[in-house]
């Protein structure tokens, strides 16, 4: 009979050396914070032995810290208490609605923005929210901490740059300034309970004449890993962001985006559909920006 | 038929007797039950949709520590070697992806997973059927090289395995004779119904030879019977025990897991119990039928319609029983016609054996007419309803399958519909409004009651139709209505097939009619008997009684100086009058009333993704008499909402090698409950004569008339019409780009 194990060490010296230890042993090992999506995977596809850390113990990981200059987020930080956090809300609006997309009310009590992302799907709606707010990934291993740009932590379909030793601790995310916000938008067949088809996420700064300074956009579910897109961002700066250089974004995605057809979607719709929802998520990201 | 206004029960909405456990989490579903010793069994499902069995290995399976029994179908008595036992476990080929193939028990469920995994088979690749299209192409493979067209062998083998043709007139001179003639090709995909619990029971068989089987069903008798032929056992060897069911709209009338729990039970001397996974339950259990349907109308430029034809196409599965007979029947019920063709084709796809969902077939015949007439009505200029008040079906129609419909309530329905204010409301800006007509006709068939009275008066029914939309609190009320006691002295039962009469499956909406009938029958008997034992104590004869109110009371003009007795005085007193009250009744339910329906819909259509949002649904439709109204309106409701998901989002989705490749409620898109709006209803009461309370089923007809409707109002969106369904985001938005492309 096989069965699991279970560590929930509370600091990060701790949880450090129960994996070191364990990859050491060569045994499998998961993090494990909300299990929104371990624990599924193990009641059905996946029910091989492992050892489970449970990484929600910690204090760095269940830390939120709004700063002059930079925001930070634990890992573990379920997706209601962001959702009822409104400072967070007011300045990082985009991110904080990608993480009410996931799951539903019940779900959002365990869900984490840090589980999202270690989860690593190509149609995590926090990915490509939290990469077009330039959000640096904090990762816990043997050498101490280590930084790592949203973009760049995703390496494919369901992996990312980290290793048996290491966990993600937090996100760092630089705290937007005057005339800055963010958006996203996902697209799927329902209301909610589902999964992206494509998602868009857009952060953007005017200056006071509302031409936009500064610039990152993001696309899901329409590659192997969510995408920074450099030419949907410049097509819109320097413009004020109308509909001529929304559409000049959207048509950047659509370019962008290598998807494939599958049982959500087919190649020409996603292709199109993320196109809309840069364009949708942009001209709400600039409402926000000069509101 | 009782007086309207005379009731005193039927008409109310109190809670369900059922509704206590349900809502504290005490009822026991299919996968509740547990036994000391019990095994769990698992089934190896084929990964392919079609292939021949080279040979099958399971003796590592069976030297795995904690593996008890594993079996395959050369284990199983020859005599079960029909269509439900082959698709129960197969013998010489697979026929669809997931189709049985072999059975572990185990001393635990994780062991008897790990086992599968140990079973050797030995497969030969065949080319899959996997649409009707292809199925009916020249050269296609056959699914079964022993199938003719309705048994008959002078003809070649052939993937059509049933053929049927209803006609009335001439319908070339009915097409000659009309100023406009509308046609179209729609197409619905396969949908499943969407219950909430998967399929589970624990088999327990005796040294005796007799078994016992606890499973969530909608028919206990129907358990006993198919797994008695499937194991080549006596009927009267089985007791089959219901649990609560968590939803079956059809899907739970036939048996998959029984025969094999109960088999390795006999084999290892223990219980053994199997419950589905999610997956298991889609792809390999019956959803209802894909179809293709060509429907033709004809019409005179004054809205009379000349001449109808239907040509439907149903997928049956690996075996044959698509509904074609309901499809047919139904597809042109609502007109009253001269001249028509209708013709039904079972055919044979490599895909799970089709089962029944609400109104089996006629969801999807009618979506194609009722687009049709929708057509119809837009190219004459007409309103939708005025071209249907035209030519609908009425008391004295002669219905397109034979009989004459005695009184129905189409007609009331389009009135109501008129009057309606959701129907005068104006339509969303940007926006389309469809309307359809739904219908079922129902069913009657056999049930039994008894009605048992405790000590004190209260009221017991035993009956065997599980109870899957409220029948149990409709029972009591029926009950509380014809003993004139109040509702809460009444408690329903659903008795296991030792415990009770025989019944009929719960389905086709036959329930609060067919099992209705037998409990007021039943109830009658009670009264009967009471006032028997009331003109034996007042020493009156038994026809100087009356019943009133939930007593005995001499009749007017009976000289007696007596108080009157209640049904607990009664009772009381039975011993020394006779014995125990005890009243039962079984019967063959006969009139089982049509029960038609109109129902519309408002829609925004999303142009830019495709994505269609669902503004309003308004349903209206004939109950007959609603005996509980809020259940009534659920039924409404909920079938409204499962057409709905049908016509946006729901299919079985199949890669090339016929493999599902959406086994779960991810990405079969039933809806949310935010995708949707309130359904608002309404019920029209034209009593339905064969019954004692004017009741007609009310549980199929909801789910007809979403399609078309949705259909229709996405077509009043757009402009244009997009034949098939789902209308997912990406049909629609593929389509909107091919018209503005053209």
């Amino acid at each position: 009979m096989s069965s699991y194990s279970y560590a929930a060490p509370t600091s990060v010296d701790e949880a450090v050396e129960v994996l070191a230890t364990n990859a050491a042993s060569g045994q499998r090992t998961q993090c494990l914070a909300g299990g929104t999506d371990v624990l599924v995977q193990m009641s059905s596809v996946d029910r091989e032995p492992r050892l489970l850390v449970d990484v929600k113990h910690i204090e760095e990981t269940n830390a939120i810290d709004i700063g002059n200059n930079e925001i930070y987020i634990g890992a573990a930080i379920p997706s209601a208490i962001l959702n009822e956090n409104e400072e967070l809300k007011a300045l990082l609006p985009g991110l904080i609605e990608s993480a009410d997309l996931i799951g539903s009310t019940q779900i959002q009590g365990r869900a984490s923005i840090g589980g999202n992302l270690c989860n690593s799907s190509p149609a995590g709606d926090t990915i490509p929210a939290l990469i077009a707010v330039g959000a640096q990934c904090v990762i816990a291993g043997p050498d101490g901490t280590r930084e790592v740009a949203t973009e760049d932590f995703i390496t494919g379909v369901g992996t990312n740059c980290m290793s048996d030793s290491e966990f993600l601790l937090g996100l760092k995310i630089p705290r937007p300034g005057a005339r800055t916000s963010d958006a996203y938008l996902r697209f799927i067949p329902r209301t909610e309970m589902d999964i992206a088809v494509a998602g868009a996420g857009v952060a953007l700064t005017l200056d006071e004449n509302g031409v936009c300074t500064a610039a990152r956009v993001s696309i899901g579910a329409v590659a192997p890993t969510a995408l920074l897109v450099q030419e949907a961002a410049d097509a819109l700066i320097g413009t004020n962001v109308d509909d001529v250089a929304l559409q000049a974004a959207a048509d950047a995605c659509s370019a962008a985006a290598s998807p494939i057809s599958d049982k959500r979607g087919t190649v020409v719709y996603r292709r199109k559909v993320v196109g809309v929802l840069c364009k949708r998520a942009g001209a709400i990201a600039r409402d926000r920006a000069s509101a | 038929m009782a007086e309207a206004v005379d009731l005193k029960a039927i008409g109310t909405r109190p809670i369900r007797p059922d509704g206590i456990e349900k809502v504290t989490g005490r009822a026991n579903f299919g996968a509740d039950l547990n036994l000391p010793g019990m095994l769990h069994g698992k089934i190896l499902r084929s990964p392919h949709a079609h292939a021949r069995i080279k040979s099958i290995d399971v003796s590592r399976a069976l030297a795995l520590d904690g593996v008890i029994s594993a079996v395959s179908g050369k284990d199983f008595p020859e005599k079960s070697g029909n269509d439900l036992g082959v698709n129960i476990i197969a013998r010489d080929k697979v026929l669809y992806d997931g189709h049985a193939v072999a059975a572990v028990a185990a001393t635990s469920a994780f062991v008897a997973e790990q086992a599968l995994a140990l079973i050797d088979v030995e497969y030969e690749v065949l080319e899959p059927v996997l649409s009707i299209d292809q199925a009916l192409s020249d050269n296609a493979p056959l699914v079964n090289e022993n199938n003719h067209t309705n048994g008959d062998t002078s003809k070649p083998a052939s993937n059509v395995a049933a053929y049927q043709i209803m006609s009335r007139g001439d319908v070339e001179k009915g097409f000659a004779e009309a100023d406009v003639i509308i046609e179209g090709e729609y197409r619905v995909p396969t949908a499943h119904q969407g219950y909430i619990e998967p399929h589970a029971c624990t088999a327990a068989m005796n040294e005796d030879g007799r078994g016992t089987i606890w499973c969530s069903t909608q028919g206990q008798f129907d358990v006993r019977s198919n797994t008695a032929a499937v194991l080549d056992k006596a009927v009267s060897s089985i007791r089959v025990i219901p649990s609560e069911i968590g939803g079956g709209f059809g899907g739970k009338t036939t048996i998959y897991l029984e025969p094999v729990a109960l088999h390795m039970s006999e084999l290892t001397g223990r219980p053994v119990k199997m419950v589905m996974s999610r997956e298991e339950v889609f792809r390999a259990t019956g959803p209802t039928s894909a179809t293709l349907c060509r429907a033709k109308v004809g019409a005179k430029k004054d809205g009379t319609i000349t001449a109808a034809t239907a040509w439907l196409a149903y997928e049956a599965g690996a075996f044959p029983g698509a509904p074609i007979g309901p499809g047919c029947m139904s597809v042109l019920a609502p007109y009253d016609l001269d001249n028509f063709k209708i013709e039904g084709n079972d055919v044979l796809v490599n895909k799970p054996k089709v089962c029944a969902y609400r109104a089996p077939g006629a969801p999807q015949s009618m979506h194609a007419m009722e687009c049709a007439i929708d057509e119809l009505a837009r190219e004459l200029d007409m309103d939708p309803i005025d071209l249907r008040m035209k030519n609908c079906s009425d008391e004295g129609t002669v219905a397109p399958y034979g009989p004459t419909f005695p009184p129905i309530g189409l007609k009331a329905c389009l009135e109501a519909t008129k009057a309606h204010p959701n129907y005068q409301k104006a339509k969303p800006e940007n926006g389309g409004r469809g309307i359809a007509v739904g219908f079922w006709f129902n069913i009657g068939m056999q049930s039994s009651a008894e009605v048992r009275i405790a000590e004190n008066g209260g009221v017991t029914i035993m009956e065997g139709s599980p109870d899957i939309g409220g029948s149990r609190a409709s029972m009591c009320l029926m009950a509380s209505e014809t003993l004139g006691i109040p509702y809460e002295q009444i408690n329903a039962h659903v008795g296991d097939t030792e415990g009770t009469g025989y019944c009929n499956t719960t389905g086709g909406s036959r329930t609060t009619f067919a099992t209705g009938m037998a409990v007021i029958q039943a109830c009658e008997d009670i009264i009967a008997q009471c006032k028997q034992r009331a003109a034996l104590t007042w020493d009156l004869d038994v026809d100087q009684v009356d019943w009133e109110d939930g007593q005995a009371v001499p009749k007017p003009g009976v000289n007696a100086d007596v108080s009157p007795l209640s049904l607990a005085d009664i009772a009381r007193s039975a011993g020394r009058t006779g014995g125990p009250l005890l009243g039962r009744a079984s019967l063959n339910a006969q009139g089982a009333g049509a029960s038609f329906s109109v129902n519309w819909t408002d829609v925004k259509v999303d142009k830019e993704t495709g994505r269609i949002d669902v503004k309003a649904f308004t349903a209206i439709q004939d109950a007959g008499k609603a005996i509980h109204p809020a259940y009534v309106e659920g039924q409404m409701q909920g079938g409204a909402v499962q057409g709905l998901g049908w016509a946006l989002n729901e299919e079985y989705i199949y890669n090339d090698d016929g493999i599902m490749e959406n086994a779960g409620f991810l990405d079969y898109r039933i809806p949310v409950a935010s995708d949707m709006p309130m359904i608002d209803t309404q019920i029209v009461e034209v009593p339905n004569p064969s019954h004692p309370y004017g009741v007609r089923g009310v549980g199929e007809t909801p789910i007809v008339a979403p399609l078309a409707a949705t259909s229709n109002a996405v077509r009043d969106a757009l402009g244009f019409r997009i034949y098939d369904l789902p209308l997912s985001p990406p049909r629609v938005l593929e389509a909107i780009d091919e018209q503005e492309n053209a």
